[in-house]
């Protein structure tokens, strides 16, 4: 087996780290730091140097190397931390994350930020631990750590200093006599021995060698434990025999401080290592690592399973009808039919991750983005366990840094503003996430200065929006997310909530969602997302257009009606509105846009579903609707291009394939169809605000 | 992979190659078998509005949505016709799954090289691109058929074009 076979577990096990490393950071109580979260960002940052240096990754070794070095004083206590210090070393987290990222698609990581990252670093060890260090800490830098070492990282920083005449006192602790004869053999090999003595318990070797004291601990340790051997320098030949045991007390060397300290150092973190690992072994045996392929085949087979399983149900009640139906197949069926619901449903909940996943990312986003505007913010996260589909997780994460970006820069005032209104000086930002139906539903709420509905009813109209007074606060909400807005000047921090918001609103509704905002004025505003729980399943409403039967995501459908010839108006020859309780709504005719033969072409004898797509709404002409029903959602591109109209595919009850439509694009197709056939030149009418309905 | 005869020598067998032979009106085309994947009779296919004539649509293969083209279509046969006989050939192309509708299928053959000879140009309907060249058969003529090539085309329109990738 290759080693290079081991990188991707290396990568996803350092990047869970570094995330971990992260929030830890951010928990970190800077004035009364927690020594347990102390020891975790510091293991952390052992464990990704371990792997870094095992896989030959030494930019990253060396960056982790610095920072463990930091850590391990900042544990210790002999580091005072100071916010300052928690930025920098998210800051090396950062970079680390990056070189990590740069191993993982084979480049070479950004030499120039690994140079000021590993400057920065050193500077802090010289400017705050450097009267305690023996000797500058930049060559600790370029000391080669040894990757196999024990999950004790003192010894690192304590024996470069160490060599300084290359005499070692090598404790070996409760050795039986055969591995020390082998062991004493090995040290002769890594240099010379000067002296030996001792028994089982505890036996001394002074060892003079140019090598380091890892590298010799990384030799022994082929033979025993790690916690079995201690090294510690020797300054000139006195060294008294005396010392303890290995969890003992500081040992009554006369060594000078720092090696002393070593010694006791070691046994805490052996311990804290200890404490760990049957944490760690617990949650390897409840959880396994699966490809996301193999998880979407399984969900694949199991929407399979369903498809038939509703065949033969389709089968049994024809043979029903024929009355030879037979009361065991029946029982049969209906236990079938329950067993494929629950492993579907079991299988679906293999893809689903707790919100947490997405949620963790956001107190580092919070505590930036409000530290340059310097803004105070407490964010509350609500329902970190609500799961959500894996392919959701990944692209809600844009909209929501989006979002909660948003609500800090034009939500959230100045805490002197506040103060003055009345309001506590820390801004609250929530998020959160909970169930809610069939959908899941995510909020961004801020308690800041909410949305001003007369200056964005203004803005809309000096943009060229089609708005009215009479609008609904929730229209005039959905304003801001028209491409442009507010895009054009400055808008004051009431109402600027626009800047790039029409890709979030594409972005969720690309994911089968959907945005809602409320907001009070001076009270705050709340966005909410509503998201279907899978993008595997959809709700779909099946129609029927001529011979064919085609499937609208019922997320899109507000009602149906039967269009009456009074109802319906041209406009420009022919374009068709038609008029639904005061608002006119253009009409696709999907005979038409898809070419449909044998269609009912009279659109009072037809049904008009009324359907809404990218905050705009149509009427969509079918011949008949057959019913609701949950839909496997295939994709169209795996084996065929993209299809204008139609978003996806799904297999039917009769294992026919039926076309998932796509709203806008259909109306796009339409438009396009006509323009075509119309030969229109001015396309200045086509703007995509005159599209909104004329009042 | 090659089941060639008894007689031949081990050097050329490893050039032979076998072909899937099939029928397009009286024409006989054949297609390597390695791109094969099963063959099915012509049914249930769900039209895509606005594409063009000879793709017939997309079916339902064991989950799996395929599109069907139709050859004869696509090669401008006059008869056209789907009944019991139509087969459907399915393809594995450039890690694509397509189904192509052909008016039969005859038999396997194994081909040498030198009975392989060079495709001439052709006309407009089928590019020599299209071709990796003419076999000759005894008396038969198989007009070898590059899958890859035909299906991945922009003419197809059956993938995306690279440039709007």
């Amino acid at each position: 087996m290759d080693i290079a076979d081991f990188f991707d577990t290396f990568f996803e096990e350092a990047e869970e780290l570094l995330s971990d490393m992260e929030q830890h950071l951010l928990e970190l109580d800077v004035d009364d730091p927690d020594s347990e979260q102390l020891n975790a960002i510091f293991r952390a940052a052992h464990s990704i140097k371990g792997g870094a240096g095992t896989f030959g990754f030494t930019v990253l070794q060396k960056t982790t190397h610095i920072l463990e070095n930091l850590l391990d004083y900042a544990r210790k206590g002999e580091l005072t931390l100071r916010a300052d210090l928690v930025d920098t070393f998210l800051e090396a987290k950062d970079i680390m994350h990056e070189q990590l990222d740069a191993y993982r698609s084979e480049e070479e990581p950004n030499q120039e930020a690994f140079e000021r990252i590993c400057h920065t670093l050193q500077q802090i060890a010289l400017d705050e631990i450097g009267e305690k260090l023996d000797g500058p800490a930049i060559p600790a830098a370029e000391s080669k750590a040894s990757p196999g070492q024990s999950e004790n990282g003192t010894e690192a920083k304590s024996s470069e200093e160490k060599v300084v005449n290359g005499q070692l006192l090598v404790a070996l602790l409760n050795v039986e006599d055969k591995d020390r004869i082998l062991l004493v053999e090995e040290l002769e090999q890594l240099g010379e021995v000067q002296s030996q003595s001792g028994d089982t318990k505890r036996y001394e070797v002074i060892l003079k060698s140019s090598d380091s004291a890892d590298d010799i601990e990384a030799v022994m340790c082929f033979i025993i434990e790690p916690d079995q051997i201690e090294i510690t320098a020797v300054e000139g030949v006195a060294v008294e025999s005396a010392t303890p045991e290995a969890e003992a007390p500081p040992p009554a060397t006369p060594a000078p401080q720092t090696p002393a300290e070593n010694t006791v150092s070691k046994a805490s973190p052996a311990k804290a290592a200890a404490k760990e690992k049957p944490k760690k072994a617990a949650a390897e045996s409840s959880s396994i690592r699966v490809s996301v392929d193999k998880v979407d085949q399984i969900i694949n087979l199991v929407g399979e399973l369903i498809i038939t399983q509703s065949m033969l149900d389709q089968t049994v009640s024809d043979l029903e009808d024929q009355s030879v139906g037979n009361s065991s197949l029946q029982n049969g069926m209906s236990l079938l039919q329950r067993n494929a619901r629950d492993l579907q449903e079991a299988v679906m909940s293999i893809r689903m991750i707790p919100m947490e996943f997405v949620f963790s990312r956001f107190p580092r986003v919070v505590r930036d983005t409000a530290g340059k505007l310097g803004k105070e913010i407490e964010l509350i996260t609500e329902g970190k366990s609500t799961e959500l589909d894996k392919s959701l997780v990944e692209r809600i994460t844009d909209p929501l840094t989006h979002l909660v970006r948003n609500s800090l820069d034009h939500g959230v005032e100045m805490p002197d503003v506040r103060e003055a209104i009345g309001k506590p000086r820390t801004g609250k930002l929530t998020l959160s996430a909970r169930h809610q139906g069939g959908n899941i539903l995510i909020e961004v709420r801020d308690d800041g200065a909410g949305m001003d509905r007369d200056r964005l009813l203004a803005k809309a109209r000096e943009n060229g929006l089609n708005v009215s007074d009479t609008m609904s606060d929730e229209e005039v909400f959905q304003l801001i997310f028209a491409p442009g807005f507010s895009t054009a000047n400055e808008v004051t921090d009431v109402s600027g909530r626009g800047v790039g918001m029409d890709v979030v609103k594409r972005n969720i509704q690309s994911m089968g969602g959907r945005v809602e905002i409320q907001s009070k004025l001076g009270e705050g505003t709340n966005t909410r997302i509503v998201l279907p729980l899978t993008l595997a399943i959809l709700d779909g409403m099946s129609i029927k257009v001529g011979g064919e039967t085609f499937i609208l995501p019922l997320s899109t459908v507000l009602e149906s009606l039967q269009p009456s010839k009074d109802d319906m108006y041209a406009m420009a020859g022919d374009d068709v509105v038609i008029k639904v309780r005061d608002e006119y709504l253009p009409v696709i005719a999907i005979h038409e846009v898809l070419n449909v033969e044998n269609a009912i072409t009279d659109p009072t004898k037809s049904i008009a579903v009324i359907v809404q797509g990218e905050g705009r709404r149509y009427a969509m002409l079918v011949d008949e609707l057959i019913g609701q029903q949950q839909v496997v959602v295939k994709n169209l591109e795996d084996n065929y291009r993209k299809v204008p109209g139609i978003s996806a595919a799904t297999i039917l009850g009769d294992g026919s394939v039926a076309l998932i439509l796509d709203i806008t694009g259909l109306h796009r197709l339409s438009r396009y169809k006509k323009e075509a056939g119309k030969k229109v030149v001015n396309n200045q009418n086509l703007s995509i605000f005159k599209e909104a309905e004329p009042s | 992979m090659s089941q060639a005869n008894s007689g031949a020598v081990l050097a050329a067998e490893a050039e032979n190659r076998e072909f899937l032979v099939f029928s397009l009106g009286d024409e006989e085309y054949a297609i390597d078998i390695l791109k094969v994947q099963e063959i099915r009779g012509y049914e249930n296919v769900t039209r895509i509005a606005n594409a063009p004539d000879f793709i017939k649509g997309v079916t339902n293969l064991r989950g799996v949505i395929v599109p069907i083209v139709d050859l004869r279509i696509k090669f401008h046969f006059d008869k056209v016709e789907y009944g019991g006989q139509t087969v459907v050939i399915v393809v594995n192309v450039a890690d694509r799954v397509v189904g192509i509708v052909v008016d039969g299928v005859s038999d396997v053959m194994t081909l040498t090289p030198d009975q392989i000879k060079p495709a001439p140009e052709f006309g407009v309907t089928l590019s020599s691109d299209f071709l990796s060249g003419l076999g000759s058969l005894d008396d038969r003529m198989l007009v070898l058929v590059d899958i890859d090539k035909l299906l991945t085309s922009d003419e197809m329109a059956l993938v995306e074009s690279t440039s709007n990738r």
